[in-house]
């Protein structure tokens, strides 16, 4: 297909440019280790078993954090969403958690949950929380009012309402927020994991800062953006799976 | 001004709906003043009005969407409205579109309700496929299977091509002809009101100015004289043609 063809060029480009680059000595490895030597640094990760429990280690951590957090988005979303009590209780405080970079929460919240589990899986909580909760929020606003009126005096309310006309109409942007929440929480790993970890692919990055290892450097950046990839392609396949309305909608 | 009393039609009264006296004002802007109107079990109502005189909320107040500020509004339990757009649900299907809110043994129903407007076999397919047509007939469809008392029409036409806009009038006066329920039909085409309702009024100004009973046979000849005269005496109401000296 054309479009996977041309989705893959620049990519490809890019890692045909490095490794030129290097084989050839005009990039120097000081500056950006070559292929192979990440290719080794990944074997050596590979063969010490190192990998799979770094991976194992932050999939728990981001998947809880995740889990709980987005979880959390979604209600308050939802609840703001539709109710105006709930959009005046909930919104002023998201909305002004959402202008507080979340890394900006990480000495508060070593000062209270030490530097063990429970402050790198809240602190991704809350770093997924507030994407979920605004695309949540804003997807449950813009459901067709006329629509819901509708479904209401044909006698739907309450938690039939919201699971059967609210949340399915409001899906593209909560999977849209899921996709955030994802790559947040990335981010989430990185500054959970410089303190405190011995695994994980956020200290990864710490042991790459501290021994000075470029090849380490560009192997986490490589592992982050494969993690991103299969974010991105896990979404398309829920979104197809979970919108099947979708896949039917031709530009009209 | 008194509180308004809203209440139910009694099943074997011969009026489906009863109102007098109705009220209602957004704000400082008063939209109805004083509406009266009663209208049979089986009558095919029809109301025009100039934009913005107040018959989608006159309707909104017969679905119990809206409140009055007073008056009395009685009528019948079963009322269900087919609005100008479809309001199908994308996310479900057409026949979880028409059963909405009904329990799984109204599939059936559903399904027959879908053949009589000329969808059977729809029953699976998104609301996102159909035609406008199409998704205006589910709508119908939805309607209908709640075998209502009262079926309210704001405007359920006016988005579609002409054509069709002739299949639907049809089919709709065909539908009621068969289940009988009391119809309002809101609409902005005289045309059509004089062709498919018993009766005919102009909303203006916050009450009822005309409401004429047509007693013309079916099916109507727009261009036979009483036709035309019907159509002259609404349009001169809406203000559009001056009214022929008789
Ligand atoms: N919820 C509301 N709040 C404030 N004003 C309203 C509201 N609903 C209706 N109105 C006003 O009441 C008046 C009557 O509105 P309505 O929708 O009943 O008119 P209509 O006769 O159906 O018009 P049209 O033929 O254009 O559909 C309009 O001036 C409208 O602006
Ligand atoms: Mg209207």
């Amino acid at each position: 297909m054309l479009s996977a063809g041309v989705r893959i060029g620049v990519p490809l480009l890019l890692l045909i440019a490095w490794w030129y680059g290097s084989s050839s000595g005009r990039i120097p490895p000081d500056v950006l280790a070559a292929p192979s030597s990440v290719l080794g640094a990944l074997r050596e990760l590979i063969a010490t078993g190192q990998l799979t429990d770094y991976l194992l280690a932050s999939a728990h951590r981001a998947g809880l954090g995740v889990l709980v957090g987005a979880g959390i988005g979604l209600l308050l979303g939802v609840a703001a969403g539709i109710s105006a009590l709930g959009e005046e209780l909930v919104d002023p405080t998201m909305q002004m958690m959402r202008a507080v970079p979340f890394l900006a929460l990480v000495p508060l919240f070593i000062s209270w949950f030490g530097v063990g589990e429970t402050f790198k899986i809240v602190l991704i909580a809350v770093s997924a929380a507030i994407p979920m909760y605004t695309y949540t929020y804003l997807g449950v606003r813009n459901v067709d009012r006329k629509v819901v009126e509708a479904a209401r005096g044909f006698g739907l309310r309450g938690h039939r309402l919201a699971l059967g006309v609210i949340i399915p109409s409001a899906l593209p942007n909560i999977l849209m927020a899921m996709r955030i929440c994802l790559s947040v929480s990335l981010t989430g790993l990185i500054a959970a994991e410089q303190i405190g970890a011995t695994e994980g692919i956020g200290y990864l990055v710490t042991l790459a800062q501290q021994y000075f290892r470029i090849d380490y450097m560009v192997l986490c950046i490589l592992i982050y953006a494969g993690l991103g990839l299969i974010f991105d392609g896990a979404i398309r396949l829920v979104e197809r799976l979970a919108m099947p309305w979708r896949r039917h909608v031709v530009a009209r | 001004m008194t509180e308004p009393t809203i209440g139910e039609q009694h099943a074997d009264d011969d009026l489906a709906v009863q109102i007098s006296g109705l009220h209602k004002a957004f704000g400082a802007k008063t939209v109805l003043s004083g509406v009266d109107l009663e209208i049979r079990r089986g009558e095919f109502f029809a109301l025009l009005g100039p934009s913005g005189t107040g018959k989608t909320t006159l309707l909104r107040i017969l679905a119990g969407l809206e409140v009055p500020d007073a008056g009395t509004v009685l009528a019948a339990r079963r009322r269900t409205t087919v609005y100008q757009e479809p309001r199908l649900i994308p996310a479900r299907k057409v026949l979880a579109n028409v059963t909405l809110g009904l329990p799984a043994a109204a599939r059936d129903p559903g399904r027959r309700a879908l053949a009589e407007v000329g969808l059977d076999g729809y029953g699976g397919a998104w609301p996102a496929t159909l035609s406008g047509g199409e998704a205006q007939r589910v709508a119908l469809a939805r309607a209908l299977v709640r075998d209502p008392e009262v079926l309210l029409l704001d405007e359920p036409f006016a988005a579609l091509d002409a054509l069709t806009r002739l299949q639907m009038q049809e089919l709709v006066a065909e539908l009621c002809e068969r289940h009988r329920p009391a119809v309002v039909l809101v609409t902005h085409d005289v045309d059509e009101a004089v062709r498919l309702a018993d009766r005919v009024a102009v909303l203006r100004e916050g009450t009822l100015a005309v409401d004429q009973t047509i007693d013309l046979p079916h099916p109507r000849d727009r261009n036979s004289p009483s036709f035309v005269d019907h159509r002259r005496l609404f349009l001169s109401h809406l203000g559009v043609v001056p009214a022929a000296s008789h």
